[in-house]
Parts: structure tokens; C-alpha cells; sequence
């Protein structure tokens, strides 16, 4: 079984850098690290090729850079190769052109089965997951919690507000994993040596029959025509206990529609 | 320049992170109740800790004494106890096995130390001493294809945990001192109680009795009468690992007291502000890197395969004492607070003495030296 994971690089969020105000994206000119909220689809991707008994898991990354250092920590984890795309006129490209990247890079592994994460830490527009499936015209499942395969075809337990829904579909499909769900594995120093050597093929737009024009800059449908400072944490409500705490809290809690 | 390889350096990350996620938030609760936390140890065990030595056919990563101070440094930041359950548990339980073992011995026992499943001891200290290690009194004597042990052990570490699976204990026989491997579980061989520390709370420390103790005579570990001779020789590797225990403690007091010197006000003023406490934060940075330099120089030159044992001694002396110090300090930084079990600190400051003493005192260390150049008593 082939699992690819699509693991997103990401600027180290405990150093996260700027925000270029001409461009008004992320600067991503600073070391990459591997997206948390994708080391539980690795992490998921390991276990259900160690159920199988057979298979590997393959990732796919796009940056407009060629930064591997995430892709060596998913490797380093038991990931057994990745497809990396890389090209300057990925800069600026919105969620719809990175999932036709990572579509075309996906096709290139002959999944059984596409894992990502429900949304990036950095974008978390949370849509690429959901386009990529359109795009690669298969079942898109959301919100895993839980995935079994057996006879080409998924069972998912996916998440809801009440519970979960348990949901089946035939495979190939592209399944987003909730993060949390399973604790990924730390590498260790064997698989830290071990990823040193494991191939990283790295393509750029013309090698994946992708027209510059389409992506990037130059193809985005979506531009960021603002940005604003997060308004600051206002002061929180101090409840002194007379009795009646309890209420008070219920109430305050039925207000923010939590209850 | 002290460099590392992108793999350490990458490995130094999960091994921190792995700390900061599974110890750190433990590291108190475990030294008040004096736990010895196995699960947390059989995940250290997963994360390949006890097989950084060790050759791939045991399951283990080849990656030399470097990269294992480096996870003993790493762990050793957070929490002393699990710094020496894992320095003990490679260079006194798995490192004589590997070292000495035959093929038999090792088919048995390796494969699961160095997987971190079960843990080893080395029980060389007896009731009348430790630092002369050529005085064992414990005995073993031959009976049909048995070994009979009479003697005491004491303060052997990683001896009475769940997932021990045996102790290498030296004892006089026929030939001289010899090494000899009594399965957890031997009949004759009495775990006694674990015993009430200064500090190392979370470290398994036990006294070990054997009365009429037997096991087959294939445990003999090493030559005959070559016991002591051959643990000497594993002992130059040890003596980094603790150098390396040594510097976590002194950068986890670095860490600590520049953040509180920073924070804490008295006078009106960050008490950083003033030399007296600014000073021993620069004496603690000093030492921080004095005694790196001496544990990685001594580690990378074992793994060059050089003679260390000088260095080894230097690294673990002088580490062991700049910890001591920089402790001693960091509690007089904090004041009222470094003196209450909850600020880590105090810990730090309870876990610092015995470096100066497990795997050869201070005195000893300097006797190593001083004959190394050439000099002092006669032997
Ligand atoms: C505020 C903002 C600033 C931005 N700044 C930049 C910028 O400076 N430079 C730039 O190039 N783009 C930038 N983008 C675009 C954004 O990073 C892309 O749209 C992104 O690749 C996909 O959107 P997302 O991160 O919201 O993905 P989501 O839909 O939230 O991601 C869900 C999952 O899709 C997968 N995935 C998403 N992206 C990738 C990827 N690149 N590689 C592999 N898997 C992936 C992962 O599994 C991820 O968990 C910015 C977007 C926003 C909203
Ligand atoms: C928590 C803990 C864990 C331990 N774990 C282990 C273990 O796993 N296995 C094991 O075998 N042992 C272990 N030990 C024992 C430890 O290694 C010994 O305590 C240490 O080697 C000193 O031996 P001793 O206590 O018998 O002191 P002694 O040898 O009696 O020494 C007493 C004092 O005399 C000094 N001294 C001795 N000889 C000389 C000399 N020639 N010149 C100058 N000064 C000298 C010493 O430096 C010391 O200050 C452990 C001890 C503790 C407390």
C-alpha cells in the first residue's frame, strides 16, 4: 500500500518571522520546519503501512524554495522517500494553485491512499485538502480521527461536534487527519542516518507539465488586500465564588454558546 | 570549535524535545515521591537512548560516545534521575556485556538492553568500599556447572526495577576478581530495600545480598580473574557520560537563573542588574562551556578511536565540580525559593553531589591524573 502525505513546510512558529507588508504573506526566507498539524498524517500514514504489513509512505511538499529540513524529519520518522516541488514561480501561490501543484506531484507516486492535515498552521485556509481531491476527481474525506483500510476500501471515523461519523469510500481518496489523533513517533537517531540517504526527487513547474503563468503571483484567484494586528486579549472576567459560581459560570458559558 | 554533524545536531533537537515533553512536566512529582518512572523509561528505550553505542546487529545505532552524551546531556537538563537511569543502564549494564560478552551472552542479553526493554546493573561497590575496587570481598565458587555468591553490594543503580533483567556483579574467585551475571530473580540473591537519597530521588538505587546465590556457570562474564582489569577499562567511557550528566545540570542552571534574574526585583531593580548576581551567571556560562569542551574533546577522541583516559578523568572531575558549583550558586540565586522543594533548583542542587562521587569520586579522578603524570603514591 502507497500512502503519500502531503507534509507542508512551514516557518518555525516559536520564531515565526514576519509578514512582508508589500506582499502581504508570511516572509519564508527563514529556515523551514515540518507543519505539526502534518506529523499526525505521517504519523497515521506509518501506522496503516505497519497494518498493511506492506507498503511505504511517500511525501509530497511544495516551497518556493528547495528546503528539505522538514522533509528530513518526516523521513527520519519512517517515511520512505518524497517528491519535492520546488520553483521561484510558486511564490505567492494561493490554496487552488497549491493544490494543483500538489495534485500533479501526487499523481507522480501512484497513491492507494492521500493523507494531509485538516488545515496548516500558517495559511490554515484549510481547503487544500478538499481540492486536491477535486482535482485529482477522488472520494475527499475530512476531519479523520480514525482510518482503516482493508480490501480497497477506507473506513474513516470522522470527526464531528457531537461524536463521529463513521463514513466508507473506495480508494484511492484523500482523507484530512485531525491533529491530535495519534501521537507521532519521535525520530530516532537511526532514523535521523537513515533519512540522509532516502531519495528526495526534487521537480520543478516544467518537469510536472505546469504552466508558471497559471500559479504563483501570476495565477492566484485569491489576493490578501489587507492585513491587521490580532486585536489584543482583552481582560477576562473574574468570578468571585458567593454561592452562586456555579450559575454564574453556566451562564457565562451558555452566552459564548459553548453549552 | 566544538562541532557536531547535522544528524546530532538534529538528534540533540528530538532528544530535548522528547525531554521537555515527556520528563520535564513529571521531573517534580516523580522526586517527591520517589517514583521510578518505568513507562517513561521504556520510552526512552523506544527513541533508540540505550542503543547509541551499541552495533546494528544488537538492534542498536553505532553512533559512538558522542552522540550518547549528547542524549545523556539532553535528558540530564531536565532530569538527573533519567540522565543516570539511562547513563547507567548503557555504561554499566549494556557497555561490560557488550565489551566481554560471548556470542552466547550477547544473543541473550543484548538485544533487549539495547532496545531499552529491560535495564542492567553493574554492582562492583561493597558495604566496606567502593573506590578500592581490588578489595571485593564478595566470593563465588565453582559447584558442579554452578557459580555459589557470598557477599554484599551497595548503592547499585537500575537493580530493583520491573524491567531489570540482571546485575554483573565482581567477586573474588579462584583466579583472582572476576565479573559474573546474576539474572534478576538468581535464588540467593536478595534485592533489599531501595534507599532514601539526598537527591536522585527517581533512580533506582538498591543493596544487594547474596546468600547461597547460584547461577550457571556460563554467566562467568570476561576472563577469569580478569573482572577488575576489564571493568577499569569500560569505566574511561562512564566517566565522560557523567562529565555529560554534569553539563545538562549546569545548563539547566544557566537557563534558570538568568530567567528569574531577570524577572525577580529587589530594590527596585532586576536583581540581575547587580554584579554579585550577574557574576555567577557568567561564572556559570564560563563553566557551562569549560566543561563541554573537556566531555566532547574526551568523547570525540574515544570515538577516534584515541586514548581518552586522562581526558576522561579531567572531563569528569572538573564537570562534576563546576556542577556542584553552579547548583550551589543558582540556590543562593533564587534566594527563600531555591531552598523549596518545588523550585527546580533545589533539586538541581540535591541530584549535584553525588556526580562528584558515583564512578570514581573526585579523588579518585585526581589520582588518575596524577598518575597519568606520573606522579603520587606508589602502587
Ligand atoms: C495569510 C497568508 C499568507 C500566505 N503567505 C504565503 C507566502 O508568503 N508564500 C507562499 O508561498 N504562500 C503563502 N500563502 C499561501 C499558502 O501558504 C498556500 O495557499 C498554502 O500552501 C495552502 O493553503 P493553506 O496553508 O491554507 O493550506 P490548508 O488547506 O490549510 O492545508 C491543509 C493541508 O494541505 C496540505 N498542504 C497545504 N499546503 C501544502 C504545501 N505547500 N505542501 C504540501 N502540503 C500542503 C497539508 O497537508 C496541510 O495540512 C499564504 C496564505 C495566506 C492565507
Ligand atoms: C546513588 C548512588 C548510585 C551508585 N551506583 C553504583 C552502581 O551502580 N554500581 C556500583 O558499583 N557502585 C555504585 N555506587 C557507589 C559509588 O560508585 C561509590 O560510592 C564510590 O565509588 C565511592 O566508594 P565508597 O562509597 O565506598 O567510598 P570510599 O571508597 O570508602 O571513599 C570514602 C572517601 O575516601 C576517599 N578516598 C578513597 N580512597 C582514596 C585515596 N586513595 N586517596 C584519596 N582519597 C581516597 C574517597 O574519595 C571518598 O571521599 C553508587 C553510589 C550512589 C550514592
Amino acid at each position: 500500500m502507497i500512502v503519500v502525505v502531503c507534509v507542508k513546510q512551514i516557518p518555525d512558529p516559536a520564531d515565526p518571522g514576519a509578514l512582508d507588508p508589500d506582499t502581504k504573506t508570511l516572509k519564508r526566507d527563514v529556515k523551514l520546519i515540518l507543519d505539526e498539524s502534518d506529523s499526525y498524517g505521517v504519523e497515521m500514514g506509518l501506522q496503516l503501512v505497519d497494518a498493511a504489513g506492506e507498503g511505504e509512505v511517500r511525501l509530497v511538499s511544495m516551497v518556493p524554495n528547495s528546503e528539505v529540513s522538514g522533509l528530513r524529519t518526516a523521513l527520519a520518522m519512517g517515511a520512505e522517500s518524497a517528491v519535492l516541488v520546488s520553483d521561484e514561480a510558486l511564490a505567492g501561490s494561493d490554496a487552488l494553485s497549491t493544490a494543483k501543484v500538489l495534485a500533479a506531484a501526487i499523481r507522480r507516486c501512484e497513491p492507494d491512499l492521500v493523507l494531509t492535515g485538516t488545515e496548516s498552521s500558517d495559511g490554515y485556509t484549510g481547503t487544500v485538502p478538499a481540492q486536491v481531491a477535486e482535482l485529482m476527481d477522488l472520494p475527499s474525506v475530512t476531519f479523520a480521527k480514525e482510518i482503516a483500510v482493508a480490501d480497497g476500501v477506507a473506513t474513516v471515523k470522522r470527526q464531528t461536534e457531537d461524536g463521529y461519523d463513521e463514513i466508507e469510500c473506495s480508494l484511492p481518496a484523500v482523507v484530512s487527519v485531525t491533529a491530535g489523533v495519534v501521537e507521532p513517533r519521535y525520530p530516532s537517531f537511526k532514523g535521523i542516518m537513515a533519512a540522509k540517504n532516502k531519495p528526495v526527487d526534487e521537480v520543478d513547474l516544467a518537469a510536472l507539465g505546469i504552466d508558471p503563468g497559471t500559479v504563483g503571483w501570476a495565477g492566484a484567484g485569491q489576493e490578501i488586500t489587507d492585513i491587521a494586528e490580532a486585536p489584543a486579549r482583552e481582560a477576562g472576567e473574574v468570578i468571585v465564588d458567593e454561592g452562586d459560581a456555579h450559575e454564574r459560570i453556566l451562564a457565562f458559558l451558555d452566552d459564548l454558546k459553548i453549552l | 570549535m566544538l562541532e557536531f554533524t547535522d544528524e546530532q545536531d538534529a538528534f540533540r533537537g528530538v532528544v530535548r524535545e522528547f525531554a521537555e515533553a515527556e520528563i520535564a512536566p513529571h521531573a517534580e512529582a516523580w522526586d517527591r515521591d520517589h517514583t521510578f518512572p518505568t513507562e517513561t523509561v521504556l520510552a526512552m528505550g523506544e527513541l533508540g537512548l540505550f542503543g547509541l553505542m551499541f552495533g546494528a546487529e544488537w538492534g542498536g545505532a553505532d553512533a559512538g560516545l558522542t552522540t550518547q552524551c549528547i542524549a545523556i546531556e539532553e535528558v540530564g537538563r531536565v532530569d538527573q534521575s533519567m540522565g543516570i537511569t539511562l547513563e547507567a543502564g548503557v555504561s554499566l549494564g549494556a557497555r561490560p556485556i557488550a565489551e566481554y560478552g560471548t556470542d552466547d551472552q550477547r544473543e541473550r542479553w543484548l538485544p533487549d538492553l539495547v532496545a531499552g526493554r529491560r535495564l542492567a546493573a553493574f554492582g562492583l561497590t561493597e558495604p566496606g568500599g567502593g573506590s578500592d575496587a581490588g578489595a571485593t570481598s564478595t566470593r563465588a565458587v565453582r559447584d558442579g556447572d554452578e557459580w555459589v555468591i557470598d557477599g554484599a553490594k551497595t548503592f547499585i543503580t537500575n537493580s530493583g526495577t520491573d524491567i531489570t533483567s540482571l546485575v554483573t556483579v565482581t567477586a573474588r574467585t579462584d583466579e583472582g576478581i572476576s565479573a559474573i551475571v546474576v539474572p534478576a530473580g538468581a535464588p540467593g540473591l536478595t534485592v533489599e530495600p531501595a534507599y532514601r537519597k539526598m537527591g536522585w530521588h527517581a533512580s533506582d538505587t538498591h543493596g544487594l545480598v547474596m546468600e547461597d546465590c547460584r547461577v550457571p556457570a556460563e554467566n562467568l562474564l570476561g576472563e577469569p580473574g580478569r573482572g577488575f582489569a576489564q571493568f577499569l577499562s569500560t569505566l574511561d567511557d562512564g566517566r565522560v557520560a557523567i562529565a555529560a550528566l554534569s553539563v545538562g545540570l549546569i545548563a539547566a542552571c544557566l537557563d534558570e537563573c538568568v530567567r528569574y534574574a531577570n524577572e525577580r526585583t529587589a530594590f527596585g531593580r532586576p536583581i540581575g542588574s547587580y554584579q554579585a548576581v550577574a557574576f555567577k551567571c557568567a561564572d556559570m556560562a564560563t563553566s557551562l562551556e569549560t566543561a563541554r569542551l573537556a566531555t566532547y574533546h574526551a568523547a570525540g577522541l574515544r570515538d577516534a578511536g584515541r586514548p581518552f583516559r586522562r581526558e576522561a578523568a579531567i572531563a569528569k572531575l572538573h564537570a562534576s565540580e563546576a556542577a556542584v558549583a553552579a547548583t550551589r550558586e543558582a540556590t543562593q540565586i533564587f534566594g527563600g525559593y531555591g531552598f523549596i522543594d518545588e523550585t527546580p533548583v533545589s533539586r538541581f542542587y540535591r541530584d549535584a553531589k553525588i556526580l562528584e562521587i558515583g564512578e570514581g569520586t573526585s579523588e579518585i579522578q585526581r589520582l588518575v591524573i596524577s598518575r597519568d603524570l606520573g606522579l603520587g603514591e606508589p602502587r
